[in-house]
């Protein structure tokens, strides 16, 4: 089965790409969205399941006070309305990984609708329109028994609960148009937005290949300039935000070669192959196939405007506010700002700033020399063994002239290996840079008695010949020394 | 309102039910039936009559997230059909992917 792509570029030169974006967040309650089982990832298959979430009959579901308040922090933040009235309906399916046969979800109330996000794709703004961010259930996991471990050619299949009725909302944007060739990575920066958003919130875990983050990526294509939306595919399966932009890259060249070939879109959904391409899937239900109904056996959800008012004061600074008020606060240029932003320094440096270091100082810090050992550890800068208020300490050390930029790095060394604070380290390894005037008089004497040659090149005026005998002194100071001083020093001898 | 056998036909496939061509044809005018008395109510229905999916009037009746105790997994499993690795054991899906 061979695939015909469209070079991406050349769609890109007859085509317009239609986004629409469908992004499931987990949330991080305790317990279940409908039921007290605990809410957490992985275990033994069927250990936190109830007759709630298993759909036995007699059981009543009764809504997770606090997934309600998730929910609407979540609508807050995308700068959504809060529904004052909703409720929750069923959507009807027949599929194994609902032990209920339907999910219960929102329909034509969602509790928070009509919001917006302005995302940043290499210094470009994006206004991405939020349709609506609606609460339901996650189903259960299946995983499928056979020669490919697929579901089409599967034996049979075996069926784990322990996930079912875990909370999630579901966030739907407006069709999204005007990207052009950024569109995939347009997509991909809404995602990375929405993680950082969620995770400012603290209302998910947001670890995409756990699946508490989740998304679905539609596109459509339409010849360029064109008004009327093409017909679209949404592609499932997507569980990084690398996997998000190749996805899209791929089924929008896949649209091309179809289109430009004179064929039509299937509208259909496609899974996601992490080699690098996507597979039909079923073709799309439409809403009225899910039969939709109102859940007779929850009643509606109503918060009261206070009640909104006190979540919308629990709302932390939001990342994109955050990162454009450190810019003004830092003044550095875009590229230099948007390297801390990548490296995902910036609140590393924030509370190293707060903790009394200078931008530049955090900055020098976090990006060279821990940026470094991050890499040769294959962890996040984050994930290093140093704190942010130890960086600081290190710094004020340096500035005390306690410290040179040499020894500083041993003393990073010695954080990193748990012996403590930068003064433990220092107090510790004997490091501290000499400022015995004696000691360090003696080894320039020593240094000019053993180079004499230099010395006399010194004395006649050639000045920069002093860095030797400040090799030589710093040697014998074993790098505890204050190069400047030493070149002063050379320099008073021998005048 | 008048049901064809080909919307029989959408219905039976929704729900999983295989009908004949006859029992198509026979089913159509019987659901018709039901439609219009269901109509009825519609009738009767006012505009300052509002609409009603719960017989009690209550609003946000919620619970604590606090964890309480689950099922132990062999009772759970108890009643299936079948089990293996402490899961339920399903036929094969079909019609989902290609
Ligand atoms: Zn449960």
């Amino acid at each position: 089965m061979s695939v015909e792509l469209y070079d991406f570029d050349q769609a890109m030169a007859e085509f317009d790409p239609v986004l629409g974006l469908e992004v499931h967040v987990e949330l991080n309650t305790v317990s279940k969205m409908f039921c007290s089982c605990a809410n957490v990832f992985g275990g033994e298959p069927n250990t936190r399941t109830c007759p709630v979430c298993l759909g036995l009959p007699g059981s009543l579901p009764v809504v997770n006070a606090k997934a309600i308040e998730s929910a609407i922090r979540i609508g807050l933040a995308l700068n959504c309305e809060i529904a004052p009235w909703c409720r929750f309906a069923r959507k009807n399916y027949f599929y194994p990984d609902m032990t209920k046969d339907f999910q219960t979800s929102q329909y034509d109330e969602p509790i928070a609708f009509n919001g917006w996000v302005e995302i940043d794709v290499d210094g470009e703004p994006f206004r991405i329109e939020i349709e609506r961010a609606h609460m339901e259930e996650d189903a259960g996991k299946s995983v499928h028994v056979g020669l490919s471990g697929r579901i089409g050619d599967a034996d049979y299949s075996l069926l784990d609960y322990n996930r079912a009725g875990t909370p999630l909302v579901e966030i739907v944007t407006k069709p999204i148009t005007g990207t052009g060739a950024k569109a995939p990575a347009v997509a991909k920066a809404y995602v990375a937005f929405l993680r950082d958003l969620m995770l400012a919130l603290g209302v998910s875990d947001v670890r995409m290949e756990q699946g508490s983050l989740r998304c679905d990526a539609n596109v459509s294509l339409m010849p360029k300039g064109a008004t009327q939306f093409g017909l679209r595919t949404e592609t499932k399966n997507v569980n990084s935000l690398r996997s998000i932009e190749a996805a899209l890259h791929y089924e929008i060249r896949r649209q091309a070669a179809l289109l430009a070939g004179g064929g039509k879109v299937h509208q259909e959904t496609r899974h996601w192959h992490e080699e690098g391409h996507t597979t039909p899937g079923r073709s799309k239900e439409t809403a009225e196939d899910y039969r939709y109904f109102p859940e007779p056996d929850l009643v509606p959800v109503a918060p009261s405007p206070e009640w909104i008012a006190e979540l919308r004061e629990t709302l932390p600074e939001l990342p994109d506010r955050k990162r454009k008020r450190l810019k003004a606060e830092w003044g550095f240029a875009d590229q230099e700002f948007a390297d801390i932003v990548n490296a995902g320094a910036l609140d590393l440096i924030e509370a190293t700033v707060a903790a009394g270091a200078s931008p530049a100082a955090g900055r020098k810090w976090w990006l060279t020399e821990l940026a470094r050992r991050a890499n040769e550890a294959g962890c996040e800068l984050a994930e290093l063994a140093i704190t942010p208020a130890q960086v600081a300490e290190l710094q004020a050390l340096v500035e005390a002239g306690t410290l040179n930029d040499k020894l500083a790095r041993q003393v990073i060394d010695g954080v990193l290996a748990g012996e403590g604070s930068p003064s433990d380290v220092v107090t510790g390894r004997g490091l501290a840079v000499v400022s015995d005037d004696s000691a360090l008089a003696a080894a320039v004497e020593r240094a000019i008695a053993a180079n004499p040659e230099v010395a006399e090149r010194i004395r006649s005026g050639k000045v920069q010949a002093v860095g030797a005998l400040i090799g030589a002194v710093m040697q014998e100071m074993r790098g505890q020394a204050d190069a400047a001083k030493v070149r002063e020093l050379v320099l008073a001898t021998l005048s | 309102m008048a049901l064809t056998p080909a919307d029989v036909a959408r219905l039976a496939e929704l729900a999983r039910i295989r009908l004949t061509e006859d029992e198509l044809s026979a089913l159509a005018p019987q659901l018709d039936v039901i439609l219009d008395a269901v109509a009825g109510v519609a009738e009767v229905a006012s505009a300052d009559v509002p609409l009603t999916s719960h017989a009690v009037p209550l609003t946000n009746v919620f619970r604590p997230d606090v964890v309480g105790p689950s099922l132990a997994a062999e009772a759970v499993l108890a009643a299936a059909p079948a089990a293996e690795d402490g899961r339920f054991r399903v036929p094969r899906i079909l019609g989902e992917e290609q």
